[in-house]
C-alpha cells in the first residue's frame, strides 16, 4: 500500500468517526441512561416497569412486525395533529420509552399510532376480536388477520370455553366450534394495554434536559 | 485511470504489440475473477428473484389482507422485512461485492489470487442471508428496520466480509504505483464503511441493546448510511467506471470527482436523524441530519455534473449499448432521488410525507431505479468478460430493461402521489382514519402492478444469466447490443 492510499484510508476513517461520535456516541450518552421519576400527582414511579407478560407480548409484537404499519410516537402540534386525533395527551419524549427494552417507535402509519392505545382503547375483548379478524371491529381495514394466534376448538360436552371469543355470527366458525385466544394473543393484548406512553405528566427535569417543547 | 499521453510517435507495430499485451493482461485478470465474482453475481440474481416474490406477496397483502393470511411464516410483518433484507443483503450487497471486486481487480491490474477464500466468502455470505431470512420468517426478526436478521446470521456475514476486505486490500497494496482512480476510492470506502456500520448497529441494537430511547437514532443512522455509505459508493463507482469505458471518453472532471467523494463521505455519514422528525428527540439531533441532508446537494450536484457532462454528445450510444442504457438510467435516478431526499428532509415537507407510502416510493427510487439499475448494467458488462462468452439473446435484455424501467416508474410516481394524499389527509384531524386507508388502496394496487413488471424484468436477467452460463455454444465475437447497426465503434482507451 503506497502512502497516497494510506492518507485516503485515514480520511475514510475520520469522516466516518466524526459522524459516529455525533450520531451514535452522543445519543447513547444523552439518551441512554434515563431514570424513573415520581409522578408529580400520584407519587408513583414513572414510567412503570413492564411485567414479564407484557414483555412477552412485546416480543410477539416484534416477531410479527407490527412496527411496519404502526408507529408509537405522539407528535407535537407544530408537526401534526396527533393529540386532536386522540392518539395521546401530549407529545411523547425520550424519557417515556426508557422501560420499553426494545424501542418500537416506527416510521409508518398505514395503521393508527399505538403509543397510547392502552389509554385510548383498554378493552381486551375489542383487541382480541380485532386481532382475530380486523373486519369484525374495523370494517375496511387492511390489517391482516392474526388467526394463527387463536385456536379453533371443537366444543366438548362441557360446553364452550369461558375464554372463547364472542364473535358476531357472520365471522364465527361453524356450529360446534369456538375460538380461544392462545397465550401469545393474551400476552400481545396485555402489551397493547400497557402502552400508555403519552399519559403521564411530563417530569419537568426530563423535559428541560432534552430541550424539546412540550405540547 | 492512467490515460497515457504519448509524446513520442509510436510505430504501428509497437501499438499493435501494446494492444495485444493489454488484452492479454485483461484476460488474465478476468479469468482469475471468474469463479469468485461469478458466484457472487449468480447468487445475487437468485436472491433478487426470491426477494421480488416476497415483495409481490407483501404488496398484495396491503390491499388484500386475506392473501396468505393463515400461515404465521407469511404474515405481512414477516414477509415485508424478509423482502427488505433479501434484496438489501441478498441481492444488492452480494452483487455489489462481486461488481466491486471485479472493477477493483481491473483498475488495480492485479488478478484475484484468493479464489478459495473468496469462494468460501460467497458461500458464507449466502448462508448468512439464508439463515437470516429463515429467522425472520420463523419469527426471530429483530424488528430493527434494515437490521432484521437475527444475531445468529451476523457471524456468517461478518466473517465473509472479512475475506472480501482482505482480498480488496491486497489488490490495492499490489497495484502498480501511480494514480488511484475515483472508482477505487469508492470501492475501498464502501468495503470499510459497511462492516463498521453493521458492527456498530448490530452490537448496540441487537446484541447488547442500549436503553430504548437511544435505539432509534442509532437505527436510523445505520439504515440511512447503509444506503449512503455502501450501496451508493458501489453504484457510483460502477457509473464512474462504465460510462467512460463504453463511450470511450475520460470522465469530465477529475477534480469534481474528488470533491464529490469527500463531501459524500463527510455529509452522508451525518444523515439519518431526519427519519425521526417530530419524534421524541431533542431538536439539535434531528436538525444536524436535516442540515447534512441539505448539504448532500454538494456531492450530488458534483457527481451529476461529472456523469452527465461525460455523457453529453454520446446519447446515441444509449440506443445500442444495454449496459449504458441501464447505467445512465441509474445515474439520472441518482440525481433525482438525492434531490428528492434532501427536500424531503426539510421539516415542513416531512410533516406531510413522514409515516406515508411516499417514503417507501423514495427508498425504491434509490435502491431500485439507481442502485439496482446500475448493478444490472454492470452485470451485463462484466459477465461476457468473465465467461468469454456473449449474452444469448438481446431480446431478453430488452425484455429486462423495459419492464423494469416502466415498472419502477409506475411504482415511484403513483405511490409517491398516494403518499402525499395520505399525508395531507392524516394532517386533517377530522378525516376518519379508515377513510384515509380506503383512499390509499388504489395506489397500493398500482404498486402491485409496478412490482410485477419489475419481477418480469428480473426473470429475464435470471434466464439470460443461467442460459449464458450453461449453454457453452460459441455465440460470435460481437458484443450483444440492442441494435445491430452500431453507428461507430468507439476507440478503445488504453487504460485497464
Amino acid at each position: 500500500m503506497n502512502n497516497r492510499f494510506r492518507y485516503i484510508f485515514v480520511g475514510f476513517l475520520l469522516t466516518f468517526l466524526s459522524a459516529w461520535c455525533g450520531l451514535v456516541l452522543l445519543p447513547v450518552w444523552g439518551l441512554g441512561n434515563f431514570q424513573q421519576v415520581p409522578d408529580p400527582t400520584t407519587g408513583e414511579m414513572i414510567p412503570p416497569i413492564m411485567s414479564p407478560l407484557e414483555e412477552r407480548g412485546r416480543d410477539i409484537y416484534i416477531a410479527n412486525g407490527c412496527v411496519y404499519c404502526h408507529s408509537q410516537q405522539v407528535h407535537p402540534k407544530r408537526a401534526r395533529n396527533d393529540v386532536e386525533r386522540g392518539w395521546g395527551q401530549r407529545r411523547t419524549i425520550a424519557h417515556d420509552y426508557m422501560n420499553q427494552g426494545k424501542a418500537q417507535i416506527g416510521t409508518m402509519r398505514t395503521g393508527p399510532d399505538l403509543a397510547n392505545i392502552g389509554v385510548r382503547n383498554p378493552s381486551a375483548d375489542w383487541q382480541l376480536l380485532h386481532l382475530y379478524d380486523p373486519q369484525i371491529t374495523s370494517r375496511g381495514s387492511i390489517m391482516p388477520p392474526f388467526r394463527f394466534l387463536f385456536e379453533r376448538r371443537e366444543v366438548g360436552a362441557e360446553g364452550p370455553s369461558p375464554k372463547a371469543l364472542q364473535i358476531p355470527k357472520q365471522f364465527s366458525p361453524p356450529e360446534g366450534y369456538d375460538v380461544v385466544p392462545t397465550e401469545e394473543a393474551l400476552a400481545l393484548v396485555a402489551y397493547l394495554q400497557s402502552l400508555k406512553l403519552s399519559q403521564y405528566e411530563v417530569p419537568n427535569a426530563e423535559a428541560a434536559r432534552i430541550d424539546t417543547e412540550i405540547e | 485511470m492512467t490515460v497515457e499521453i504519448q509524446s513520442e510517435p509510436v510505430t504501428p507495430d509497437e501499438a499493435e504489440q501494446r494492444k495485444q499485451e493489454s488484452i492479454e493482461r485483461r484476460l488474465e485478470i478476468d479469468r482469475a475473477a471468474r469463479w469468485p465474482v461469478g458466484i457472487f453475481i449468480g447468487s445475487s440474481l437468485v436472491w433478487l428473484l426470491f426477494g421480488s416474490l416476497l415483495a409481490i406477496a407483501a404488496s398484495i397483502k396491503m390491499h388484500d389482507p386475506e392473501f396468505l393470511a393463515d400461515n404465521p411464516w407469511l404474515t405481512f410483518g414477516r414477509v415485508r422485512p424478509a423482502h427488505l433484507n433479501t434484496v438489501a443483503y441478498g441481492w444488492l450487497s452480494t452483487a455489489g461485492i462481486g461488481i466491486g471486486l471485479w472493477i477493483l481487480s481491473r483498475l488495480c491490474q492485479v488478478p484475484i489470487r484468493e479464489q478459495q477464500s473468496l469462494t468460501l466468502a460467497a458461500v458464507l455470505w449466502n448462508l448468512g442471508n439464508a439463515v437470516g431470512t429463515w429467522g425472520i420468517l420463523r419469527g426471530d426478526s429483530t424488528a430493527v428496520e434494515w437490521l432484521e436478521y437475527p444475531t445468529y446470521a451476523a457471524p456468517f456475514l461478518l466473517i465473509s466480509f472479512t475475506f472480501v476486505m482482505l482480498a480488496a486490500f491486497r489488490m490495492i497494496r499490489n497495484r502498480p504505483p501511480g494514480h488511484i482512480y475515483i472508482s477505487q476510492w469508492y470501492i475501498m470506502a464502501g468495503f470499510v464503511w459497511l462492516p463498521a456500520l453493521y458492527f456498530t448497529a448490530h452490537g448496540l441494537l441487537v446484541l447488547a441493546p442500549v436503553q430504548a430511547p437511544a435505539q432509534p437514532p442509532i437505527n436510523w443512522w445505520y439504515a440511512h448510511n447503509v444506503l449512503g455509505l455502501w450501496f451508493t459508493p458501489i453504484g457510483l463507482e460502477a457509473i464512474y467506471y462504465l460510462i467512460p469505458k463504453i463511450i470511450g471518453k475520460p470522465i469530465h472532471s477529475y477534480y469534481l470527482s474528488i470533491i464529490g467523494f469527500w463531501s459524500l463521505a463527510f455529509f452522508y455519514a451525518w444523515n439519518g436523524m431526519h427519519h425521526l422528525i417530530g419524534g421524541p428527540y431533542p431538536a439539535w439531533l434531528i436538525t444536524v441530519s436535516v442540515v447534512a441532508s441539505i448539504m448532500m446537494f454538494i456531492p450530488v450536484i458534483t457527481v451529476a455534473i461529472n456523469h452527465h457532462m461525460t455523457m453529453v454528445g454520446n446519447f446515441r450510444a444509449l440506443r445500442y449499448s444495454p449496459t449504458l442504457r441501464f447505467v445512465v438510467f441509474g445515474a439520472m435516478s441518482y440525481t433525482l432521488v438525492s434531490f428528492q431526499g434532501s427536500i424531503t428532509a426539510i421539516r415542513e415537507v416531512n410533516y406531510v410525507t413522514h409515516f406515508t407510502h411516499y417514503t417507501i416510493a423514495h427508498s425504491h427510487l434509490g435502491a431500485y431505479a439507481f442502485a439496482s439499475m446500475v448493478y444490472f448494467g454492470a452485470i451485463y458488462y462484466i459477465m461476457p468478460r468473465l465467461l468469454e462468452r456473449e449474452w444469448p439473446s438481446r431480446w431478453l435484455i430488452r425484455f429486462h430493461f423495459w419492464p423494469s424501467a416502466i415498472g419502477i416508474s409506475i411504482y415511484f410516481f403513483i405511490l409517491s402521489w398516494g403518499g402525499i394524499v395520505q399525508g395531507m389527509a392524516m394532517n386533517l384531524s377530522d378525516t376518519p382514519f379508515m377513510e384515509i386507508v380506503a383512499a390509499t388502496i388504489p395506489y397500493l394496487k398500482w404498486r402491485t402492478i409496478g412490482g410485477t413488471l419489475m419481477t418480469i424484468g428480473h426473470l429475464s436477467i435470471f434466464i439470460s444469466f443461467f442460459w449464458m452460463v450453461f449453454d457453452r455454444r460459441y455465440r460470435g465475437a460481437e458484443p450483444t447490443l440492442f441494435s445491430t447497426k452500431t453507428p461507430e465503434t468507439p476507440a478503445p482507451l488504453p487504460y485497464p
